[in-house]
């Protein structure tokens, strides 16, 4: 049984490998960010960031601190796309793209602006 | 076999009940310095976010308020992109009330919105934890644990709750709204907590009226302080004993 298992293991994986390497899973685009450098290095971030927001959105509600680090914000205003102006309206915009790759459901946005402050355009209805 | 066994056990007993002592020492030297640590951070460091200390709450002065305009009402409209009431499911955070009086045919007016009680029945029935009152006595919604079940829109008295029925677009950055949650004032707790004043007060002032005064009610020198203890305010429904933030003058 666990031969077989092994087995079936091997396979997927060497069914897995033209995936990675021939590109037919379209890769996350990451677009150059605005700001010098991020508030920790990218595998912390990669791994950690929704951690953070988290503990960052609770203390904001609930006990009003504000500017703070892992601000959502923040990350807005730096990773925004020039061409949309937002990190999350295309699918190529910095949120969108590695959540659609990663197939990890991004709701931030369906309450908060994926856009900068500064940037706003147009008005609701 | 099982004598052998049963001498070891005998062996360790001993310095196994020694090591405990041993730990229980060194725990205890080693909590007095954490505790020490523990006090000087909080007398050091300064609190972060808000403090117990301040209560807002707001003042309002009917017999500045005039009948027909909708300054506040607008403002808050604007300043929280909440549509222009234009649809029966758009939100309403602040509303205009007239009063008249049968008798005589005086007519006043007021705007109502959430109360920001001391003892908010809201919060009593979140199932949970959702809607909850801040430290310095602003009652708020956490839309990231709000369920939308609609319970808080029950047992508020002054009905200055509403629903997001449909999805949003385009909120603004300061103030995330979605649908499917409860929402009412927030005391425009976003401009609140950077030293600004709600959004109503600064067009109630704007539109020269200034019939809204906003302060912290636990400062006595404060403006608001000072007129509640010189004169006479009510509370809406003063009867359920919720001890609201915002006060009326005049009605």
């Amino acid at each position: 049984m666990r031969r077989m298992l092994m087995l079936v293991f091997g396979a997927l994986c060497l069914a897995a490998l033209p995936a990675q390497a021939g590109g037919r899973t379209p890769k996350p685009v990451i677009e150059q960010a605005r700001g010098e450098k991020c508030i920790a290095e990218p595998e912390r971030m990669r791994r950690e960031h929704a951690e953070m927001l988290r503990h960052q959105r609770d203390q904001t509600v609930r006990q009003g601190v504000r500017g703070e680090k892992a601000s959502l914000t923040e990350c807005i205003a730096c990773h925004a796309s020039r061409a949309s102006g937002s990190v999350a309206a295309r699918r190529e915009d910095f949120c969108a793209s590695c959540h659609s790759y990663a197939g990890v459901k991004l709701d931030c946005f369906e309450c908060h602006s994926a856009r900068p402050k500064s940037e706003r355009v147009g008005t609701r209805r | 076999m099982t004598d052998r066994r049963h001498g070891g056990d005998k062996s360790t007993a001993l310095p196994r009940r020694r090591f405990i002592g041993a730990a229980a020492a060194l725990a205890g030297v080693a909590i007095a310095p954490g505790l020490m640590l523990f006090e000087f951070a909080r007398g050091d460091a300064p609190a972060k976010g808000v403090s117990g200390k301040v209560r807002w709450g707001m003042l309002i002065d009917t017999t500045r308020c005039a009948n027909g305009c909708t300054a506040c009402v607008d403002a808050c409209r604007r300043e929280n992109g909440l549509g222009f009431g234009t649809r029966p499911t758009d939100a309403q955070w602040i509303r205009k009330v007239e009063l008249k009086e049968v008798k005589s045919g005086r007519t006043q007016s007021a705007p109502v919105m959430c109360q920001h009680c001391a003892h908010p029945p809201c919060v009593d029935v979140c199932p949970t934890g959702a809607s909850f009152r801040r430290a310095d006595g602003i009652v708020l919604v956490d839309r990231h644990t709000c369920i939308g079940c609609r319970y808080c829109m029950m047992a508020c008295p002054y009905k200055a709750r509403s629903f997001v029925h449909e999805n949003l677009t385009d909120q603004k950055p300061d103030v995330p709204r979605g649908k499917g949650t409860v929402e009412a004032c927030t005391l425009c707790v976003h401009r609140v907590d950077r030293g600004r004043e709600p959004a109503c007060v600064e067009a109630c002032r704007a539109a020269r009226h200034e019939a809204i005064v906003f302060g912290d009610l636990n400062d006595p020198a404060s403006t608001i302080a000072r007129r509640i203890r010189e004169r006479t305010t009510l509370q809406l429904r003063a009867d359920l004993r919720l001890d609201t933030g915002v006060r009326y003058q005049g009605l």
